[in-house]
């Protein structure tokens, strides 16, 4: 079953598909968010929150990628330290800054979202506080590949905080529920979402995934062309020298 | 006690460097190997290799115990004295605190005092290792290699910062070794002042 | 095994208890952070005694931090790590000796400091003494997932300033159920909170050490 994907694992083979897939993958994005928005746009008002509700369609989408490419991120480090999967490392360290900056976002938008119902730009509700750890974890991924000199042993280290943090998101978002009831009662961000609401939803849904998939490949591909020119740069280096 | 040490195709890497690649050898029991090369050619590495703190790139290391059992992974470091060009010191123990220390973790119960006077330390026994010099904080190292009852010696450099008395010792030391049936890896640029083969990193 | 373990152990702390003392390190923080607190947000006992919970266990947990980035550095550094793990025990058992001694020399002795740091805010007898409780039940945690972030970035030059960043977020639950025990015990509520606690410390306690390992032989190939 692992036998196809690591038949990609080559770095040329990436650069193929991916260049196959890229201008699809952006077209669809591009409608999605497009159809998304108009759909959105045309909600009836809700009547408790007026026309902000639209914002619920930029805010929802981007807090669902923001945990999904965490995911995406803790499965590459399995198969990069269990499988040795050697575009592993690329791909997770290529997806960080893309969630850290969805989470933001995800941060942004709700804040904007709630500030006519609260009166105030932030509340502790559960949702957004384990929002902003997400960001935290993200923030603290980057920085270790950061800090790290050695490729290698920068990538491992990652590889085991990415998975540390996976396993401990659940727990995080669990206290985090279990200290809002605890301290203030319902939370703010939840209730039904009614059928009108539904569709552009998941349509803005989508079409943020396929955005963070399309800009996660050229994340990708950039990393293995810089990888290309150092190393040809280092055969430059040691001819000369 | 071990019967051989050895290499198979090893093959090591450092960052995007290739240090060596299909290194053989083989060294038995009673016998000693010095490795020769200049700075960086990956003297070190190959001794951390051979200990297992680094995997190898490519091939393997082995030690052979007895006809039938040898010690391939990790755990082969448990047949290790290890004499790195650290000294593995803590400056606030005392030399005595220092080697009881390292014989209870070893789970050795070896006559300390007696490796301390061989070693010319005898009377720093309570002095903190802080106010040691090089050379004794070596002889310390050395002393540890005495009382670790290891079969397989790796040293880094074992004779640098000790004058001639030391260096004596450190090779009466080692030749003692491998006269019980020991084996002596080391890297060094010295002589030892007794027979042993030789293995140069970086010829090619 | 228990003479090995034992004598690695006993060595961290007799080091931790000679240069210049963690524990008081520690000890002086949590201290200074009890009497900063008041400086910033007045005098009035009646709120202190709200935060005392939330204030006491954060300080107690940014105290035990301090020490972490040391807890395999010094080894590391001067080569003594390369011989304890030739020694007869693991990897994993080094880690677990290690985090018990971090938390003998910093967790305990903060969890003990604190009914007096208590008083400084007065909360009142029932929620000191879950507050005790609830800092030995949850130190260890702290302790064990700061192991974690050690070993992450054992090697690092300045890996002190990344540690904090990597290892807070998780030890947000941490935290939360501490403090959630206190403000149980004050309401006169069934204390969940503590079952989860302990639970969380003893997950922690058990994979530290593997995770740990990990880490540290990811560092020691370097």
């Amino acid at each position: 079953m692992l036998k196809p994907m690591f038949r990609y694992a080559n770095p040329a083979q990436f650069m193929r598909l991916s260049g196959a897939l890229l201008p699809w993958v952006s077209l669809l994005a591009l409608i999605a968010l497009v159809t998304g928005l108009v759909l959105g746009f045309h909600v009836p008002p809700d009547y408790q929150q007026g026309m902000t509700v639209v914002i619920m369609f930029v805010h929802v989408p981007a807090a669902i990628v923001a945990e999904s490419a965490y995911a995406a991120i803790a499965l590459a480090s399995l198969f990069s330290l269990v499988w040795r999967h050697p575009l592993a490392d690329t791909a997770a360290r290529a997806a960080a800054p893309l969630g850290a900056m969805f989470t933001a976002l995800g941060l942004i938008t709700g804040s904007l979202w709630g500030r006519p119902m609260w009166g105030a730009y932030w509340v502790w509700d559960a949702r957004l506080t384990s929002f902003l750890l997400l960001l935290f974890l993200y923030l603290g991924y980057i920085a270790l590949w950061n800090a790290i000199e050695d490729e290698t042993r920068a990538a491992r280290a990652a590889a085991i905080l990415a998975l540390v943090g996976a396993v401990n998101l659940p727990i995080i978002k669990f206290s985090v529920d279990w200290w809002n009831t605890l301290h203030q009662g319902e939370s703010i961000l939840s209730g039904q979402i009614a059928p009108v609401f539904l569709w552009p939803l998941l349509i803005m849904a989508l079409g943020y995934m396929l955005l963070f998939a399309a800009l996660w490949m050229i994340r990708i591909r950039t990393e293995i062309v810089n990888r290309r020119a150092r190393s040809l740069m280092q055969r430059g280096a040691d001819a000369a020298g | 006690m071990i019967l051989s040490l050895t290499a198979e195709k090893l093959a090591c890497t450092r960052g995007d460097r290739r240090l060596f690649a299909d290194l053989d050898f083989q060294v038995g029991a009673g016998e000693a190997l010095v490795i020769e090369g200049a700075n960086g050619v990956g003297k070190t590495s190959l001794l951390r290799l051979i200990a297992g703190f680094l995997p190898p790139a490519a091939g393997r290391v082995v030690i052979v115990m007895s006809e039938t059992a040898i010690s391939e992974g990790e755990e082969r470091g448990r047949h290790v004295g290890w004499l790195g060009h650290q000294d593995g010191i803590k400056p606030q123990l005392s030399v005595g605190e220092q080697l009881e220390f390292f014989a209870n973790l070893y789970g050795v119960r070896s006559a300390l005092n007696g490796a301390l006077e061989r070693m010319g330390l005898s009377r720093q026994r309570l002095l903190p290792c802080r106010y040691l010099s090089a050379g004794q904080k070596k002889r310390l190292g050395l002393a540890r290699l005495m009382v670790s009852k290891r079969p397989l010696w790796l040293l880094d450099e074992p004779f640098a910062a000790l004058d001639s008395a030391g260096r004596f010792l450190a090779a009466e030391l080692m030749q003692a070794h491998c006269a019980s049936g020991g084996i002596v890896v080391a890297a060094s640029h010295d002589p030892f002042g007794f027979k042993a083969r030789s293995l140069r990193l970086g010829a090619s | 095994m228990s003479g090995p373990f034992a004598s690695l152990l006993m060595r961290d702390l007799r080091l931790a208890a000679r240069s210049g003392g963690s524990a008081a390190l520690a000890l002086a923080f949590f201290a200074l952070m009890a009497t900063l607190v008041p400086l910033g947000v007045g005098a009035d006992l009646r709120l202190l005694a709200r935060v005392a919970a939330g204030v006491l266990w954060v300080g107690a947990v940014l105290a035990a931090l301090l020490s972490l980035d040391r807890l395999f550095q010094g080894d590391f550094d001067d080569g003594s790590l390369d011989l304890i793990a030739l020694s007869p025990l693991s990897l994993e058992q080094v880690a677990l000796a290690k985090f018990l001694a971090h938390w003998l020399s910093t967790g305990l002795p903060l969890t003990l400091l604190s009914p007096v740091l208590a008083l400084l805010f007065g909360l009142p007898g029932n929620g000191a003494v879950m507050l005790v409780i609830s800092l030995l039940l949850g130190t260890p945690a702290v302790s064990a997932i700061g192991a974690i972030g050690a070993g992450l970035t054992l090697s690092l030059k300045r890996g002190g300033l990344i540690l904090p960043l990597l290892i807070l977020p998780l030890l947000a639950p941490v935290v939360i159920f501490g403090a959630g025990a206190v403000s149980a015990a004050l309401n006169g509520l069934a204390n969940g909170a503590l079952g989860l606690l302990g639970a969380l410390s003893l997950a922690a306690g058990l994979l530290s050490p593997f995770v740990t390992a990990a880490c540290v032989r990811l560092n020691l190939a370097g």
